[in-house]
């Protein structure tokens, strides 16, 4: 055996060592378990305070609705938010973890998060995995150096726009974007805006539905409205609610009380400093 | 999509036949009901597909996205929508070559029509018909017709609007789109379309689903055609360029306040 062969750990990125494996069994008839992806219309625009995030709350695994209302504005800074389309794994990871690198940088420097922070944490992780993270965000926040509105690609792209719209749904809200944008809108004006631009997604796109969400940020406040608009309440339920025919009978009853069965060792050594 | 194996079904004089993938190609129509009958609009450029060609025949696969490697606006002068008899008015996107074969089919149809000389013409809904049944017979012999076909005419007062796809699925509507459209435009239309516009509030929401298109849909250009048709006739204006708008202050300078991001 030679020495030289050491085990190195593995430097990060994926190993694709099962890929072979996988497309033997796909070619067998055997498919891997389809993933939850978010389907989605995320919409973010700037408007003369600040920065208005919307998006839809439908989650799909295939074509099953496997959440009706989940949430896809993930906070990222006080003064950042992040919406994710793609697959819900991807986005939730990507998010939480420059979430946390973020919280870091302002412990190290003492200072507010900046928007292009996000950004390029953000985009330097997707590029690394050269889109196999499949994560498309659009990040908006408010900043010292003002409103930044981005979009981020699975490849790692990005864009700084004044309104942008990503998902499935993107077609239908940018449709509305076009049309209705212009600069210097008030608040009331962009949140009506956005909440259109995702109805148009919700109701002309079938991976996107349930309600809509939103979050204003605005130079030192921000507003998270959750569920801000509901046009797919459930409207007819039964008034009898659900009474279950037969209760499970109870044949035996046995308690074991666990106490004697774990020892707690009282005096124990104190932790190293 | 057609896959290899009906090569051996169909013999060997099929395989010269068989449109698989498009050439030149149409991008959008949108078309409406308003007040007096229909109104329909496209753009006028044509896209020509460079694809793999192997002994001077083209490699024959199903999906052109595998085997084009780009494209080109060659054509800009292409009359996407056409009268059809004293009625109808059909427009079409896709393969340009496949919707000219679809005007002789018609135009043999009209001729006919007109020789039996008994005062009947055929209306939208008879020729919505045909057109569907020739779309489905041929996707049928794997052989489609590559187009996504716009019909809209009025008859005795009656106002119809139909649209084909490729496969041979049709319906009526009060607004139709094919290819891009039915993504940009009918969320739009869907919201503000009502019954009885007028002629120039229906050619207003046309040219605001137009020019997003011409925004958004990359095989778009910016010369455009409105058709109307009503009971008097039909009349297909000249073609005229929208005004477009880049001066968002954000778009000056997009890197102002993210340095590093582009």
């Amino acid at each position: 055996m030679s020495t030289s062969s050491v085990e190195l750990p593995p430097k990060g990125g994926f190993s694709f060592d099962l890929c072979k494996r996988n497309e033997m069994l796909a070619k067998k008839g055997a498919n891997p378990p389809s993933f939850r992806k978010t389907g989605t219309t995320i919409v973010g625009l700037i408007f003369q305070d600040g920065v208005i995030l919307g998006a839809d709350t439908r989650a799909t695994a295939g074509s099953i609705v496997c959440d009706k209302n989940c949430e896809k504005i993930h906070y990222m800074a006080p003064n950042i938010y992040c919406c994710g389309a793609g697959t819900a794994a991807d986005t939730e990871a990507v998010t939480d973890m420059v979430n946390s690198q973020l919280q870091l940088h302002r412990y190290h420097t003492g200072r507010e998060s900046r928007v292009v922070t996000a950004l390029t944490l953000l985009k330097s992780h997707l590029f690394k995995y050269q889109g196999h993270v499949q994560a498309a965000l659009v990040l908006g926040g408010v900043d010292v150096t003002g409103p930044h509105l981005h979009t981020i690609y699975p490849h790692g792209s990005t864009d700084t726009l004044p309104f942008a719209t990503m998902g499935s749904g993107s077609l239908a809200a940018m449709a509305v974007f076009e049309s209705k944008y212009r600069e210097g809108l008030s608040k009331e004006e962009g949140i009506n805006l956005v909440c259109e631009a995702i109805c148009a997604g919700i109701f002309n796109d079938l991976g996107s539905g349930s309600n809509v969400d939103l979050c204003v940020i605005t130079k030192g406040h921000k507003e998270y409205l959750r569920n801000y608009q509901v046009p797919n309440h459930r409207a007819h339920i039964s008034s009898k609610g659900f009474t279950f025919p037969k209760k499970t009978e109870v044949l035996l009853t046995k308690i074991t009380p666990l106490d004697e069965k774990v020892e707690v060792i009282e005096a124990g050594d104190a932790m190293e400093e | 999509m057609a896959s290899k194996q009906p090569d051996a079904l169909l013999g060997p004089e099929s395989d010269s036949q068989r449109t698989q993938y498009p050439y030149v190609t149409g991008t959008s129509v949108v078309a409406i009901k308003y007040k007096d009958g229909i109104l329909m609009a496209s753009d006028m450029g044509g896209d020509m597909i460079y694809c793999l060609i192997a002994h001077g025949l083209p490699v024959k696969v199903t999906m052109p996205e595998l085997c084009s490697y780009g494209s080109t606006l060659r054509y800009k002068s292409v009359e996407r929508i056409k009268p059809i008899g004293k009625h109808s008015l059909l427009g079409a996107s896709g393969e340009i070559s496949d919707f000219q074969e679809i005007l002789r089919y018609l135009d043999e149809l009209i001729l006919y029509d007109n020789m039996w000389d008994d005062g009947n013409s055929l209306g939208p809904k008879e020729v919505h018909n045909y057109l569907t049944r020739i779309m489905y017979n041929r996707r049928n012999k794997f052989n489609p017709l590559w187009n996504s076909l716009v019909l809209g005419g009025v008859k005795n007062g009656q106002k119809y609007l139909g649209t084909v796809s490729m496969i041979g699925v049709n319906f009526e509507d009060d607004h139709v789109a094919s290819g891009f459209g039915n993504h940009l435009a009918r969320p739009i239309l869907r919201q503000e379309w009502h019954e009885n516009l007028s002629f120039e509030d229906g050619v207003r929401l046309l040219e605001k689903c137009m020019l997003i298109l011409l925004y958004r849909d990359r095989s778009a250009v910016n010369k455009f055609q409105i058709a109307k048709i009503t009971e008097e006739g039909v009349t297909i204006h000249q073609p005229y360029s929208l005004k477009t708008n880049w001066e968002f202050s954000a778009f000056q300078n997009p890197s102002q306040g993210a340095v590093g991001s582009w």
